[in-house]
């Protein structure tokens, strides 16, 4: 649960007063808290934790930290991790075993 | 080593190791604290490549592993109650409480849900008016923001049924109880670079004075770890011992400061306890008093809990880097991650379930006759 992704903003938007943003981590794109990085621009890559953007990064490193994230299996665990979990925000589901 | 043969910065990682074997004269042993960073050195095999000189020595950086005993049966007595939506990160589904599992709770019919962000916890706490929602709010540094963020969120949306079961841990107090425990070993650490986006490195310089340790900033690829071990011999044959960035992509010296000021608003700093440590004084986070109407403890008072921990597992051994977990005698027998006799062994940040997944497991045998 440790583990941050780089991630592109694609779109930002305000919702009830708070920063949120659309970001994309390869073929998911997910809603994302942009509050700690108020000056954080469309375009720009972060890294997210937990939904949370926490850290800046530029495009070269970024790019290449997802890369090796996917060449060694961790992309993939983490954007199903972010998949999986969606269902049981909308409702109570049938217990699945990990 | 498959991992690192199929990777394409292989190359490259062996060229570090080859230049870590060329400085390195004498024995050393590096804790990585954070679990992400043991689970990447495993997987990995990157203490394979190292020289025999380095050892890696696997701290207690994995939140879910940590989380104390009577935390985890609170939250599943709070879990069990059927006015509850009990939400959690994933990894805590199957960590054992004295009896039971938070899997266990969902199947017989407590509602129990994963969630990838606490903010999908406030979302179902607006989506369902009429029932308690309670988010389980572990982790380091890193996560921390994100929890309290969640509690400003859902007071700003005026929720009067959400709260959140605090078990916050925090790195620099770990680090200190490392160093103090008699027998400790470590000459180096590599602190983890995402706790340090959030809280920059300023508290380092100290512990690396009291202590004599050098501490490097380390992120979590393959290149970016053997970097940091790189810079800690670096320092260790000159026999200097001062912080180091070695992840300034990601990490600045003042951290998050946005983030840091939400946490100033919201957390105190309180003693913890680890499991299978024991308490560390200031070493984690609890809601302040201005946020009690959210915080679980208070809402679900549960004061008779009786914690019950395996005789079996030395997880304690094990977060402390006293014990590799092949040298525990349970380790791929009855402790498996189908059947963990210790967090340690669930998480995918835990020592014991990355030997296991990782099939460090072959090392079994000789580790384990050596005992009685
Ligand atoms: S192998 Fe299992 S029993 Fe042994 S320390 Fe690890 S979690 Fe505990």
């Amino acid at each position: 649960m440790c583990l941050a992704v780089p991630g592109c903003v694609e779109e930002i938007y305000d919702e009830a007063g708070t920063r949120m943003g659309r970001v994309r981590f390869g073929s998911v794109v997910r809603d994302v808290c942009l509050a700690y990085l108020p000056d954080l621009q469309v375009g720009e890559y972060t890294i997210v934790h937990v939904g949370f953007a926490i850290s800046r990064i530029d495009e070269e490193s970024a790019q290449k930290t997802l890369q090796t994230f996917d060449e060694l299996g961790l992309l993939e665990e983490e954007l199903e991790e972010m998949q999986r979990t969606s269902s049981d925000t909308r409702s109570s589901s049938a217990p699945t075993p990990r | 080593m498959k991992y690192l043969d199929e990777y394409r910065d292989g190359q490259k990682c062996r060229r570090l190791a080859d230049e870590i074997s060329r400085l390195v004269t004498r024995p050393w042993s590096i804790m990585e604290v954070c679990g992400g960073q043991t689970h990447s050195i495993i997987r990995n095999g990157i203490d394979q490549i190292l020289p025999d000189e380095i050892t890696m020595i696997h701290g207690p950086g994995c939140p879910v592993c940590v989380t104390p005993l009577k935390m985890i049966d609170r939250a599943l007595s709070i879990a069990a109650r059927p006015e509850v939506i009990f939400c959690s990160f994933g990894d805590m589904l199957r960590v054992p409480g004295s009896k039971d599992d938070l899997f266990r709770i969902r199947a017989a019919g407590g509602d129990v849900r994963l969630v990838y962000s606490p903010l999908d916890a406030v979302t179902i706490a607006q989506d369902n008016p009429d029932r308690e929602v309670v988010f389980f709010a572990i982790g380091f540094e890193t996560t921390a923001p994100a929890n309290a963020m969640a509690v400003k969120i859902a007071a700003r949306r005026g929720l009067s049924n959400f709260s959140m079961l605090v078990s916050h841990v925090l790195v620099p107090p770990a680090i200190e109880a490392i160093m103090r425990a008699p027998g400790c070993r470590v000459n180096a650490f590599l602190a983890a670079g995402h706790v340090c986006c959030v809280t920059g490195f300023r508290q380092y310089p100290p512990l690396c004075e009291q202590y004599g340790v050098p501490i490097v900033v380390t992120g979590f690829e393959p290149l970016d770890i053997l970097e940091g071990i790189r810079r800690a011999v670096v320092q260790l044959e000159n026999g200097q011992a001062f912080v180091e960035n070695a992840y300034a992509r990601v990490v600045s010296e003042q951290g998050n400061t946005a983030a840091q000021a939400v946490l100033d608003e919201v957390f105190q700093v309180t003693d913890r306890g680890w499991r299978g440590i024991g308490v560390i004084p200031r070493s984690g986070w609890k809601l302040s008093d201005t946020w009690r109407d959210f915080d679980a403890e208070y809402r679900f008072p549960a004061d008779d809990i009786q914690t019950c921990e395996s005789d079996r597992c030395r997880a304690g051994e094990v977060l402390q880097g006293t014990i590799r977990p092949d040298q525990c005698e349970a380790f791929g027998r009855e402790c498996t991650p189908r059947t963990p006799l210790g967090a340690t062994m669930v998480s995918s940040e835990g020592a014991c379930a990355a030997y296991y997944n990782y099939g460090r497991f072959v090392a079994l045998e000789p580790a384990s006759s050596g005992r009685s």
